[in-house]
């Protein structure tokens, strides 16, 4: 019964539907029971959008470089979809999520569709939900997608991991070249951005990027594009739209679009097998061992973390050699 | 399905006071909701965030006058693209008897005066959507059998 109810909710939803797309992000945010079956009707109709990341620390200029892109995709006739990710406390598990207030969407000119997600909200990690968020907007016809999120750590790793195209933005304080290569934003972005570069010292961050850039052991045959910035006068966007898709294009040469999206699907592939795993794992397998004994003969210094691991996964495994599957329950 | 409450959260059309808003989102955010806050905008933008969102709750400041004028179209829009499960929740400054007049006559939830305890609010809100989400209509809230 509930299945059909589903079943509905995604029929409206390819069809457009906004309340019924908002409900079904709002299944796969909170994990429901049901979420692998909104991915299984949803993901047949994914793949056809092109997926752009935003990434940056914060206060740079995301939001309102996000506003203006989308600004410039409407009106070059796209349709539009819009994740927006914010830090959630890791006290109350709340969240103040702000990137809209910079977003001026005109909703009978331009097609947009923008969710907000607190990071805390995401169960199963950040990459995965906002995948499956986005790959829903892309199913319901959204023909780019931008992911946005704050750049302090593994967000931006995901972020790689779930777009065609990494935008990093930086500003002219973003501090000096040894700041940027320890933040680690280097190796991922496709694109640099320089944001309120009517400030002082934007040619001189230009210039430390750029040397940085020729500075590497990694091989690349894509050389990253840096731009010049000013989103809140809207200077510099037009040239910032090119050459993102500039990087587009580049990525349907040669299928090189194929080659990273199969990546990224055999590395979230991989990602869920150990989830699935560790599931089973805790869930059905090990509940039966008395874990409490244990840490106690650590405690005591009876055995050490590291080999008593690994006798449980041995004894496990003998197991799953016995029964032929690891047994569930009992 | 237990999810946690999303608030969808802006100053009403041109007011420029921030504090409370500020300091509702805060506490709101502290009791565990998601606080999307919108900043200025008018009604036809907020109904738009909230369907996006899929909020349970959407909250609006007015300190400026305008709360009978703009606040009763929130709720009408909010009602004609079929949220018929949104609470809108008021806050701000306004004559005692306007804020009755939302409560009764305009489908605004609730109305907080200036130094209304903030546990009040908090609960004032968690309660609505607890019980909104009991009582919704089957066709938008997915129910199980």
């Amino acid at each position: 019964m509930k299945l059909k109810v589903i079943d509905e909710l995604v029929e409206r939803s390819l069809n457009g539907d906004k309340l019924s797309i908002a409900r079904l992000i709002s299944m796969v945010e909170g994990a429901d029971e049901y979420a692998p079956y909104v991915m299984e009707k949803i993901f047949p109709h994914s793949g056809k959008a092109y997926y752009i990341g935003v990434t940056g620390p914060p206060g740079v200029g995301k939001s309102t470089t996000v506003d203006r892109l989308i600004a410039t995709l409407c009106k070059n006739q796209y349709s539009v979809g819009v994740i927006a990710v914010d830090p959630s406390s890791p006290f109350s598990g709340g969240a103040l999520l702000g990137d809209r207030i910079r977003m001026h969407v005109q909703h009978d000119k331009m097609d947009v569709f923008m969710r907000s997600m607190s990071s805390g909200r995401v169960m199963g990690g950040l990459a995965r939900t906002t995948k499956e968020a986005s790959r829903i907007l892309d199913a319901c016809g959204k023909q780019v997608i931008i992911i946005e999120t704050v750049g302090v750590g593994q967000s931006e790793l995901d972020i790689a991991e779930a777009t065609d195209t990494v935008v990093v933005i930086l500003t002219p304080e973003s501090g000096d070249s040894i700041q940027i290569m320890k933040a680690g934003l280097m190796e991922i972005a496709d694109i640099f951005v320089i944001n309120k570069a009517d400030r002082p010292g934007a040619e001189d961050i230009f210039l430390s990027i750029q040397g940085m850039l020729g500075r590497t052991l990694l091989k690349r045959d894509w050389d990253p594009l840096i731009f010049l910035t000013s989103a809140a006068n809207n200077q510099g966007i037009e040239a910032l739209y090119e050459g993102i898709w500039s990087h587009y294009r580049y990525l349907q040469q040669n299928s090189k679009l194929e080659e990273r999206r199969k990546r990224q699907l055999s590395q979230e592939l991989r990602s869920q097998i150990e989830n699935e795993f560790a599931q089973i794992l805790w869930k059905d397998v090990l509940k039966k061992k008395d874990l409490c004994r244990i840490v106690d003969d650590l405690w005591q210094r009876r055995a050490d973390p590291q080999n008593m691991a690994r006798k449980i996964v041995e004894e496990l495994l003998a197991d799953f050699g016995q029964s032929g599957r690891l047994r569930k329950g009992s | 399905m237990d999810r946690k409450i999303k608030v969808v959260i802006a100053k009403l059309g041109l007011d420029i006071h921030w504090r409370g808003v500020y300091l509702v989102a805060q506490y709101l955010k502290e009791a565990g909701m998601d606080v999307v806050y919108l900043g200025n905008k008018f009604p036809a933008e907020i109904v738009e965030a909230a369907i996006e969102e899929d909020a349970d709750v959407v909250g609006l400041s007015s300190l400026s006058g305008n709360h009978l004028s703009l606040g009763p179209i929130v709720v009408d829009m909010l009602r004609e693209k079929g949220l018929h499960n949104v609470q809108v929740f008021m806050g701000g400054v306004m004559p005692p008897e306007h804020a009755k007049r939302l409560e009764k006559e305009f489908g605004i939830q609730k109305v907080y005066l200036p130094d209304t305890p903030m546990e009040e609010i908090i609960s004032g809100i968690s309660t609505a959507v607890k019980n909104a989400r009991l009582t919704g209509p089957v066709s938008y809230e997915i129910k199980s059998d």
